[in-house]
């Protein structure tokens, strides 16, 4: 009998935290939003991944922007999975984003520009 | 009381403050040896251990690494290719100090607008520009990951908060705060004697701390074979560093 130690990166069923003013992340519903899916070659989701979140009973797209694994060093570790909520074509659905962002993903600034653009604190 | 020369009344000149000068007490210098120095207990040639405290000296003369201890807050800047300005400057408490020799990391918590962040660096890297301490102290242990479990207010720390000075070149402060935690479940069961952690006021029921105790281990302390005795190696290398960092 072997078993897999507890991942604490995001797969699926990972239970997030949506961290945007967006409506469908503040409004409360009686089941958290889950990720069902992420666009990774392995299953395991880490700051700067899209994946797919089950909100409301609604399919949305979401971006990484914190976990609760430790990552290298000098990167921040959270203490909980942090998510932004964003559209197919990579646009933010939220205005205003207030928990501090990792400094890693400004190296990717062609995907994430707009996302970074509406983030105030950074780490 | 003194005449003045002058027939007025003479300005009140307070007495000199007395200055004690304790002779029969010694004065013992403070010593601080970083603990990635000492090198662990194992079968690893001392050469290793060596050839890594040269280069950790010729760091330090480089770059001055201060004196610190689990508890106290730091400020540490490092040097970001993705960051305004190049730097990115960071603040909070050291949780934990791991690693020997080069490799000796730290790692930093802070609660930044209601989110728990933690950074683990590495004292030696080339990437960190500068380390200030802004409160020197010590607290009841010296692992303080329990801090994840305890309420956000003891892990908050102002990010332009204004370096305290520490008083003496003796006595660091230890910082007897007894902290209060979340409610159960906790990350690890920090009540068992396993962690011997003094630096939280248990607000659990009797029936549950007697249940704790059952994982005690009282033989352990008594167990010869784990006994790590570093006092003259910690002399030599007090010796070796000192020199080192002289010359």
């Amino acid at each position: 009998l072997s078993t897999t130690g507890a991942c604490r990166a995001i797969q699926k069923l990972t239970r997030v935290r949506v961290v945007d003013n967006s409506a469908l992340g503040s409004t409360p519903y009686h089941r958290p939003p889950k990720c069902i899916h992420v666009y990774n070659k392995t299953g395991v989701g880490k700051v700067g991944d899209k994946i797919l979140l089950a909100i409301k009973g609604e399919k949305k797209k979401a971006l990484i922007v914190g976990h609760k694994m430790p990552g290298p060093t000098m990167t921040p570790r959270f203490d909980s999975n942090n998510v932004v909520l964003i559209e197919d074509n990579g646009n933010p659905i939220g205005t205003r984003i207030k928990t501090p962002i990792p400094y890693i993903l400004r190296q990717r600034e062609g995907e994430f520009s707009k996302v970074l653009a509406i983030a105030r604190n950074f780490v | 009381c003194r005449a003045s020369g002058d027939g007025k009344p003479a300005k009140f000149q307070p007495p000199p403050k007395p200055v004690i000068i304790d002779k029969q007490k010694q004065r013992t210098e403070r010593r601080f040896l970083s603990p990635e120095f000492i090198p662990p207990r194992g079968r690893t040639d001392p050469l290793k251990y060596y050839m890594e405290r040269k280069d950790m000296i010729q760091r330090r003369k480089v770059f001055n690494i201060p004196e610190f201890y689990v508890g106290s807050v730091l400020a540490v800047t490092t040097a970001d290719p993705y960051a305004n300005n190049k730097s990115n400057r960071f603040v909070g408490i050291c949780i934990q100090r791991g690693g020997k020799g080069l490799g000796a990391t730290f790692v930093l918590r802070n609660v930044i607008e209601d989110q728990g962040v933690e950074v683990c660096y590495e004292l030696y890297s080339p990437r960190i520009q500068a380390i200030e301490v802004l409160k020197l102290e010590k607290r009841l242990d010296d692992n303080l990951m329990y801090l994840r479990d305890a309420l956000p207010e003891y892990s908050t720390f102002a990010v332009n908060m204004k370096p305290v000075p520490y008083l003496d070149h003796e006595e660091i402060p230890v910082n007897k705060l007894q902290v209060r935690m979340k409610p159960k479940p906790w990350s690890k069961r920090w009540e068992r004697p396993k962690y011997n952690i003094k630096g939280i006021k248990f607000e659990l029921p009797e029936s549950k701390m007697k249940e704790a105790q059952k994982w005690s281990q009282p033989w352990l302390e008594f167990d010869m074979l784990r006994e790590y005795d570093t006092s003259k190696i910690e002399e030599k290398i007090w010796k070796e560093v000192n020199e080192g960092l002289k010359k």
